[in-house]
This record gives structure tokens, sequence and C-alpha cells, in this order.
């Protein structure tokens, strides 16, 4: 009997990870314009990101505190950016 | 006085620090691969420019990790004197070693040009044979060398004299248009609350001989120079 918590074979940890409110975008508001300029109507603000996939393996909680631990200290740049992450 | 020059893949100003500080002033220098773990006999790290693992995931952010980071780390808290040039301030700023972080260019352009910094304090090992009032012309080049911090830091950085250097036009003046990146308060270098770790964008090592158009950043590493032979006077009194 395999049990279904232990050996996630092909797990993705999926990670999206955004600049801070506070800090400056000029990539953000240069994609803002061009939408604009384009003729796209009822356009807000623009955040531009970053995605990341993972493939994994292992119990699941504990891939999740790593990955979460990477996110917090390589992965991401807590002074610029934030950062949500999900293991599926 | 012996340097460290450290070397990334694909740091690219590594060689003209080396030939700044052994040829033109006459001290020994040494190129320190990534891989290194010892700092052999160095009595100053520079950290130089370039594009690190080509600036993958955010400037700086694989190289801190490198084998020789945990050396300059070391050296550092033992009060070692550690100079990051561009790509090199990025990368302390990502260690963790100077605060706050350089982001994309306001203009999301690459600047590449000639600019005047002002300096603030001769008060560091990086700025005291800088002549009060006087101009320093070196060259940018760079994409993300917008300096960026919280409030907070900003503040604790001005008021406790942090702040080395800061883009200003020909006059001296602390403008917009003289803020090549977009960097708060034209912000172009800062040093740690200890005084010994310091970062700058612009490249000293480029504008240190009359014949590439300045020689003024030659008085950044005659600090740095003159810093450390005080500290040798001072051990043998």
């Amino acid at each position: 009997m395999i049990c279904a918590d232990f050996v996630h074979i092909g797990m993705k940890a999926k990670i999206i990870i955004t600049p801070k409110k506070a800090v400056l975008d000029p990539q953000g508001k240069t994609v803002q314009s061009a939408l604009e300029h384009m003729g796209y109507s009822g356009i807000g603000s623009v955040h531009v990101g970053k995605y990341l996939e993972i493939e994994v393996s292992g119990d699941k909680e504990t891939v999740r505190q790593q990955i979460d631990e990477a996110c917090h200290k390589f992965l991401s740049n807590p002074v610029i950016e934030d950062y949500r992450l999900e293991i599926e | 006085m012996n340097f460290a020059v450290l070397q990334f893949p694909a740091s690219n100003c590594d060689q003209d620090a080396v030939h700044v500080l052994r040829n033109v002033l006459g001290h020994s220098a040494r190129l320190l691969w990534h891989k290194e773990t010892s700092l052999g006999e160095a009595d100053a790290v520079i950290i130089p420019g370039g594009f690190s693992y080509g600036d993958y995931l955010r400037t700086g952010a694989i190289a801190r990790f490198s084998p020789v980071m945990q050396a300059v780390q070391t050296f550092a808290a033992n009060g070692g004197p550690v100079l990051g040039i561009c790509n090199g301030f990025q990368i302390l700023c990502e260690a963790g070693m100077l605060p706050g972080v350089l982001i994309r260019n306001r203009s999301l352009q690459f600047r590449c040009e000639h600019v005047f910094i002002k300096t603030l304090t001769p008060d560091s090992p990086f700025t005291n044979q800088i002549p009060d009032g006087k101009l320093l012309r070196v060259p940018i080049a760079h994409g993300e060398g917008c300096y960026f911090a919280d409030e907070e830091t900003i503040s604790k950085l001005k008021s406790n004299n942090q702040v080395l250097w800061q883009y200003v036009n020909a006059a001296g003046e602390i403008t917009d248009d003289a803020n090549p990146n977009g960097s708060l308060q034209n912000i172009a270098g800062i040093c740690n609350d200890r005084r010994n770790v310091a970062g700058l964008m612009p490249h000293p090592e480029r504008a240190s001989e009359p014949l590439l158009g300045s020689a003024d950043g030659k008085l950044i590493f005659e600090s740095l120079i003159h810093s450390l032979q005080s500290k040798q006077v001072a051990k043998a009194a």
C-alpha cells in the first residue's frame, strides 16, 4: 500500500513573485502605457513579476517548508518583492 | 598593500580593477576566483563590475552565495574593507552586507555615460583623500542601478552619514536631471554602519588614468590605500 502523501512524483512548486507596491515599477508603467496606446480601454495599473516552476518530490509539507525558505532567502528579494507559493 | 579582486562567472571589470591597483597605483593585486574559500593575505577586497551569472534571477542574487563570499563576510565582520563596484554593489546588497537593493533604471535604458558624483563625507576608508567640494567625473554603465530602500532605511543612512556619494550635475547640484537611474535621493554609493563596506554604481577603475578621460576615480582607491597604511602604522606603534 502506498501512502498518498509520502512520495508525490511529479509535484510542482509554482511561485509567483511580484514587485512590492512601494517599489517603482517602470516596466509596469511602460506596459500600461503601451496597452493604452494600443487602444485597450479600462486599463489600470500593470505590475510585471516573475513566475517560477520547480519540479519537486518528497513529503509535501517538508517540500513546502523548504521551497518557502528558498523563496524567502533566494528566489525573491524581500526588500522589493512579495511571493506566493503553491505546491501541486 | 594586497588587494583581492573577486572574479565570478561573467564579471568583466575585474582586470580593470587589477590594472589600476597594480600598474597605476603600484600595489599588489590578484584575481580571486569565486570558488576559493580563503582570501589569503588580502588587506582589502574589491568586488568588481560585470554581469555575474548573467544577472539571472536578479543581479547579484546568485553570486552572493558563491563560496568566496563566506570568506568576504568573515573578513568584513572582522573589520576588513570591502569595496563593491557596480555589480559588486549589487552583490553586497543581495548578501545583506549593505542595506537596500539596486533595481532596474527608471528609464528602463542601459545608461553608459560619464556622470558627476559629489562626496558627502571624508569620514570613510573610501573617501578620506577626496578634497572637500571636488566633484568626481566617473563613468556609469548599468541597466539596474536605481538604489532603493524603504523610508526608514534611507533616513537611517542619511542620519548616520552612510551615503557616501550622490549624483549631481556639473555645478554640483543634486537634481533630477543629474540622476541617471532614478536612485532615491540620487544615491550613487553608500557604506555600512561600521563604515568598512561600501558600494557604488559608477566605475572608479575606469576613471583612474587621464588617458581614459578622467582620473578622478583614483581618489577612491587612494583613500582605501591611505586608510590601510594608516592602520598599519597604528598597529606598528
